[in-house]
């Protein structure tokens, strides 16, 4: 990058997903912030997709944890702090360093992360510090380990660019990591790349694929053992290359004799293996499908296992590629923010590496065999093994499998301490100490996203209260406990140099990750620090690894990993005869904690939901719009059915993103069983079985309101909106007065009521006003309420029109429909009319005359899939 | 040249005035016709007197039919003269200036205000509210200085008295026997929604309030007593309690009478050349006061002297009434029953109640108070008798066309504004959108239905008043004959 160059603001890096995509901020000067994506960053060159393009939405304090608070009330740091080092120190000397336990995030900055493992690892003496990467990335990391040495992602995002097929496992690239897959589908058209979409559901990201493989759950590995096995019969094997490799021979026993079921034809799997075996520059992007599993480190490997066999690896638009979800997912994998790692991809079993580590740290004790992975780690809170906790920037009570019993757990615990932004999680409601933490925006440090590039992140708002940086608040702790000169940190270049300094040892001992050329790096260069893609050694900087056959075993060489498919974790049966998959939308963001905030992401997708197909739904006696009772072993979901030939028969998908705050009944992982990857730890959070029932409601409401509103049935989903909020609600029981119930739902008592009751069909309207102006509006029916939503979404503190409680517009008022292009804010009702009445024939021309699409692109298939509907309704008339 | 058939009419209100235009036209040169009124004039627009006694309008506005009508359609006009008997043998009329023979008789006699026989009902300053000549004592009264009015009826024209007299500066109080005014046209709701609104106005309103005695002093009245010993003075005493067919001349004569004059279909009374119509008649048990149904008759009698056989039928009949500046409307059946279900919308803040009855899937009643502007559309549905239920939930917004695109109303939007799976319009937004749609279509399909109705209910001026008309609802609808 040319530093000298003007800037119109100052660069950091989103804080969502491990694309790490750079951005431009500029605050307003009244707290405000304008965000835009920086056109000099390598991950996404300008580009932005729509939850970063709405950042400066979520950046609003109603929500903020501004002061500590211990036991409910407000106090200081030193109150609060003195609180947590104590009640840590008595527990550890009361208990051992192994009664205690961190949980933290791939949220936090690599700095940060640097500081919560040192002082655990190296200092309170236990490896009980887990991070949330383990429900996104433990298998990858395992897989990677197990194959290559090293936890090391060989290639770059150029290489998705180079590439002449793209195949996509289990990733919904299309929503989960826009920008890469606008880069993707940009080189598609450069040069034609052809891309292959494996997943059990049809995805957005199939909209742009030339095929689609409709896998059973749990066949990846079975499928790539097939692709093994052609490989070998078509002799693409490299020969050249498997010198550098042990464990062929196993390999293609393993894959020989893997009867496992792909629930694909054998035309489909022929088709799938010509294409791969000879397209010699082809990626395998994978991602949440293939690691949260049981089998998910054997899916990886039998991934690995193609690209080491015929040495598709390491060079130009070919090899594995894992794309991360968290925005430093990679940078807690370097730190050791895994119970199983050390630093620097340094490893805890190794006598040697600890021995480096802790004299390097000069830590008084370190543990030699790893911690509680996550499940595990909650698995011991609930039994009262971990009796002190401290829950840094995540939300486990809703995201960790069996989510019910976890949430239980924390709650049950002697001591819970959570840092993050706010305190309206559920997670947080269940802490005694509470610590306000800087923001993104306001903070300053590090994280590498997943193709290992280091970018900066710059705080330009000031922290709000007396909110303060992680690193600031773990290092008081660490010194409160007794630690003075090891956590006498100043700033978070302080902490990068002495990462930096550690992975100097560790390339020493012949790791991968090697940033030792900044060890010394000054405060000022750190400041301006590029995206610079690690490693930056003495002898290395950035590029790919293994294409020179180096690997971090002993003897320098990959392994094949002998993998066969595995029964899932559950089987569908009787009781539980639906497979249920879970994943994200476009729009939100895990707990919706920040992504929540903004009513244009809010508007995509406003309710948890369960995509079915229409031939279950039949079964089922269910129509669209009806709630549907969802139910596990574990524990059950009300949620909004949505039907779909998207899913197979007997397959449902649900989103994880709702929780306690904003739809109670949607905490999907809380029917998700906490059954583990036995070598990743990483759950199979896609693989539950449950039943599925039409709710028996007996009265579906909608609301609106300017005011926070109090919800108070069986099933609710609250969303944000510019007005103030929208909520869908549901329950088993009628009010008998309605308008008492709305006076009670907007704790309006006193507002001036409009009233439409139907009583012997439990239809119900009201509408309350302060003055002029509506406060609140609530509608009833016994059947899925039918008003024109994103209309009566934008009335509440307006002085709204006289039929308020017809729910429609007036006629001379257009309604946009509901959102579809959350960026531009763009409603399907505006892009079907300019298709219908203006005669627009392409996505390019709508994005011409409306800009839908034409900013992150990520609704681009969204519009394509309405010009083919369109098409289809016209041939049908 | 034929000999043109002596026809005799007594009566120039409205109904009158809507026969005679039907027959002139059909037949201009087949009648010769003899028009008699007790009123020193002709026909003029009896509904518009509120606004004439409010000041917003002349006399010479709501005349309908002047001396140049009459003259130019060769009508003899015996304006001011009272008939004073029938010789049904003889077929003459005798009036105080002088007989007429007919060879047919049209009897359209209208009606008279009750008087509750008070003591003191004789008094100076008690009236009735029924033509322009009660209208001017009215303005009379209230020019004096300090002037107090009591109205003894809270129903339509009592409150329309009221309201006039409040305008032009009396104070006034109006009495009322039922729990709630206009009790037969509204329910409970909207009944106290008027008296507030009524009382907003200035007007004092008592309910369950009998009266006793009309005070007097020199003749003149000065208070009105109550049973409860309170004495509300005044110096105008309005009685506005109901009206009676006027069937004195009718019955003297010895035509058949039931309550009114009794009729056939053909509007003929049991002498056959002996026609009648209007308030005065009574139709298979029913009596009448809206406007619409009088002109239904009208035309038909018309058909009947022309020689064509048309029927009078009655049909469901709604109202729809501006009293004060409230706007009122009722139709159908609004009592409560077992099966019956209601919807009901409540804006207190700007004064809008509305109440549908609801029967086996079929609107049954209406009643709106403070925007009537879908009366009709209601009111259609009621005759029709159409099947509400699958827009039960908007049912009350009436048909007024929705905006926005189409599929918005599917709940879905609020999981996905737009899955690409979801079909467009294909749940029940659209189907909605079609019911809603083709029901207004529905009712115009029988135009022989509600023609009438349909005109006189779609905002013409009758249809926004109705003083000197009572609010008569015959069929189903409460009978309101006498309420006043």
């Amino acid at each position: 990058m040319d530093g000298a160059a003007p800037v119109p603001g100052v660069r950091s890096t989103c804080p969502y997903c491990g694309v790490g995509c750079g951005v431009l901020l500029q605050p307003d000067g009244a707290g405000g912030l304008s965000v835009q994506g920086d056109p000099e960053h390598p991950a996404n060159l300008g580009r932005l997709c729509s939850k970063g393009s709405a950042l400066a939405e979520t950046i609003d304090l109603g929500q903020r944890l501004l002061t500590p608070v211990v036991d409910g009330a407000p106090t200081s740091w030193d109150a609060a702090l003195g609180r947590v080092a104590t009640r840590f120190r008595n527990t550890i000397s009361d208990y051992g360093p192994d009664s205690v336990a961190f949980y933290v995030s791939g949220q936090l900055l690599t700095e940060d992360y640097y500081v919560a493992n040192k002082l655990m690892k190296g200092f309170i003496g236990s490896a009980n510090i887990d991070t949330n990467s383990r429900l996104c990335m433990a298998s990858t990391v395992a897989g990677h380990r197990r194959a290559f040495g090293t936890d090391t992602v060989p290639g770059t995002y150029e290489d998705l660019e180079e590439a002449d097929l793209i195949v996509l496992v289990g990733s919904n690239l299309a929503w989960c990591h826009p920008v890469i897959y606008q880069r993707l589908l940009a080189a598609k058209k450069e040069r034609g790349t052809m891309i292959v979409v494996i997943d059990p559901r049809r995805t957005a990201t199939c909209d742009g694929a030339d095929l689609h493989l409709a896998i059973a759950p749990g066949g990846d590995v079975a499928l790539f053992n097939q692709l093994f096995a052609a490989i070998h019969r078509s002799g693409a094997v490299n020969e050249a290359y498997l010198r550098h490799t042990e464990g062929f021979a196993s390999t293609l026993e393993a894959a020989l004799s893997d009867a496992g079921e792909t629930g694909l034809t054998e035309e489909e799997i022929a088709l799938f293996c010509k294409l791969w075996v000879g397209t010699e520059r082809v990626v395998t992007v994978f991602s949440q499908g293939v690691n949260q599993s049981i089998s998910g480190t054997d899916k990886v490997n039998s991934i690995l296992n193609c690209h080491l066999a015929t040495g598709r690896i390491g060079r130009p638009g070919m090899g594995p590629f894992s794309v991360t979800g968290q925005p430093n997912a990679m940078g807690g994998r370097e730190v050791g923010g895994l119970s199983n790692m050390l630093a620097c991809h340094l490893a805890l079993e190794n006598a040697g590496h600890r021995s480096a580590v802790r004299e390097f740290w000069r830590s008084p004790v370190m543990p030699d065999r790893g911690g509680y992975k996550a499940v595990d780690l909650f698995g011991a809170v609930g039994d009262g093994r971990i009796k002190a906790l401290w829950i840094i920037h995540t939300n486990p009570a809703v995201t960790l499998p069996d989510a019910d019993k976890v949430r239980n757990a924390i709650g049950a615990c002697d001591f819970v301490v959570v840092s993050d932004i706010t305190g309206a999680t559920d997670t947080a409601r269940l802490a005694h100490v509470l610590l306000p933490a800087a923001a993104w925006a306001e903070k300053e440090g590090t994280v590498t996203n997943s193709d290992r590039t280091i970018s900066r992140q710059r705080a330009v708002l000031p922290a709000p209260g007396q909110a303060r940086p992680d690193w600031d608040i773990l290092a008081e702790v660490g010194r409160r406990m007794g630690w003075e000169e090891p956590f006498d940190y100043q700033s978070p270049a302080e902490i990068f140099r002495e990462h930096a300094a550690l992975s100097e040892i560790a390339g020493k001992f012949g790791r991968d990750f090697d940033i030792s050329a900044l060890a010394d790096i000054e405060d000022d260069v750190y400041a301006e620090l590029a995206p610079t893609r690690w490693p930056v050694s003495a002898t290395r900087s950035g590029g790919r690894f293994f294409a020179d056959g180096a690997f971090y075993h002993p003897d320098s060489k990959a392994r094949l990993i002998p993998v066969q498919s595995g029964p899932m974790a559950a089987a569908q049966s009787e009781r539980f005869p639906f497979r249920l998959n879970t994943g994200r939308v476009r729009d939100q963001w895990h707990t919706m904690t920040r992504t929540g905030l903004s009513s244009r992401l809010s508007a995509h997708l406003a309710e948890p939901f369960l995509e079915i197909n229409p031939a279950d739904a039949t079964n089922l006696d269910l129509e669209t719009a009806d709630l549907v009772e969802v139910e596990s072993e574990t524990g059950r979901a009300i949620l909004r059915v949505q039907i779909t030939d998207a899913v197979k028969e007997g397959h449902a998908f649900a989103p994880m993103h709702w929780t306690g705050e904003t739809a109670p009944s949607g905490r999907i992982d809380a029917l998700v069983p906490g059954r583990t990857d036995p070598i990743s730890g990483q759950p199979e959070s896609k693989a539950a079985v449950c039943a599925i029932r039409k709710m028996e409601a007996a009265w579906y409401g909608f609301a609106v309101s300017a005011r926070p509103l109090h919800p108070n049935c069986a099933y609710w989903a609250l969303a944000r909106t510019d007005a103030g909020f929208r909520a869908e609600l549901a329950d088993y029981e009628a009010r008998s007065d309605w308008e008492a119930e709305a006076r009670r739902l907007f704790d309006a008592p006193d507002a001036s009521a409009v009233c439409l009751v139907d009583p012997a069909r439990t239809t119900a309207r009201v509408g309350l006003f302060e003055g002029d102006q509506l406060l609140a509006a609530l509608f009833v029916s016994r059947r899925p309420v039918a008003v024109m939503r994103d209309y009566v979404a934008t009335l509440p503190g307006r002085i709204a029109p006289d039929n308020v409680l017809m729910g429609r517009p007036p006629a001379d008022v257009p309604n946009p429909g509901a959102t579809v292009c959350s960026c531009l804010g763009v409603g399907i009702n505006t892009i079907v009319n300019a298709i219908e009445n203006d005669g627009l024939q392409t996505v390019e021309a709508i994005g011409e005359a409306l800009g839908a699409g034409t900013n992150c692109g990520s609704c681009r298939p969204e519009i394509a899939a309405l010009f083919s509907r369109l098409r289809h309704r016209e041939a049908a008339e | 040249m034929m000999t043109k058939t002596r026809l005799v009419i007594i009566g120039a209100g409205m109904a009158s005035g809507r026969l005679l235009e039907h027959l002139t036209a059909a037949a201009p040169e087949a009648f010769d016709i003899t028009l008699f009124n007790a009123e020193p004039r002709g026909t003029y627009n009896r509904i518009m007197l509120s606004p004439v006694l409010a000041g917003d309008k002349s006399f010479a506005e709501i005349v309908t039919h002047d001396d140049a009508w009459y003259a130019a359609r060769h009508v003899t006009c015996r304006f001011g003269e009272c008939v004073q008997r029938i010789d049904r043998e003889a077929k003459v009329v005798i009036g105080e200036k002088g007989e007429v023979s007919y060879d047919k008789l049209v009897i359209a006699t209208g009606s008279t205000p009750f008087i509750i026989p008070l003591p003191g009902h004789d008094l100076d300053g008690v009236i009735a509210y029924r033509d322009l000549d009660d209208t001017k004592r009215m303005i009379d009264a209230a020019s004096k200085p300090g002037a107090r009015a009591v109205v003894i009826g809270g129903g339509l024209l009592g409150l329309e008295a009221a309201a006039g007299l409040r305008l032009r500066g009396m104070d006034v109080s109006v009495v009322h026997l039922a729990g709630h005014l206009m009790e037969r046209q509204l329910d409970e709701t909207a009944g106290h929604m008027l008296k507030a609104s009524l009382e907003a106005k200035g007007i004092d309103v008592l309910l369950e309030a009998s009266s006793q005695e009309i005070l007097g002093h020199n003749g003149h009245v000065r208070a009105l007593k109550l049973a409860d010993g309170r004495e509300l003075p005044c110096n105008l005493l309005v009685m506005a309690v109901g009206i009676r067919p006027n069937v004195a001349l009718a019955r003297d004569a010895g035509l058949k009478i039931g309550r009114g004059i009794e009729v056939d279909d053909h509007l003929v009374s049991s002498d056959p050349s002996i026609l009648a119509l209007g308030e005065c008649v009574e139709h298979r048990g029913a009596l009448f006061g809206l406007v619409a149904p009088l002109y239904d008759q009208a035309k038909v009698l018309a058909e009947t002297l022309v020689g064509n056989s048309a029927c009078f039928t009655q049909s469901s009949l709604a109202t729809k009434l501006k009293v004060t500046g409230c706007d009122l409307f009722s139709a159908g059946d609004f009592s409560d029953a077992p099966g019956r279900e209601n919807i009901v919308y409540r804006d207190p803040r700007r004064g809008i109640y509305k109440r549908l009855i609801i029967e086996g899937e079929r609107l049954v009643g209406a009643v709106m108070y403070g925007d009537t502007a879908d009366g009709n559309w209601f009111f259609g549905l009621i005759k029709d008798g159409t099947r509400i239920g699958p827009f039960r939930e908007t049912l009350i917004f009436g048909p007024s066309p929705h905006g926005g695109g189409e599929g918005d109303l599917d709940p879905f939007s609020a999981v996905a504004a737009w899955s690409p799976e979801t079909e467009i319009c294909g749940s029940n937004g659209l189907r909605e959108k079609q019911i809603t749609f083709c029901l207004p279509c529905q009712h115009s399909n029988h135009p022989s239905d509600n023609e009438v109705t349909s005109a006189q209910l779609s905002g013409e001026p009758e249809a926004t008043s109705a003083v000197a008309v009572a609010a008569t609802s015959p069929g189903r609808a409460a009978p309101c004959k006498g309420v006043l």
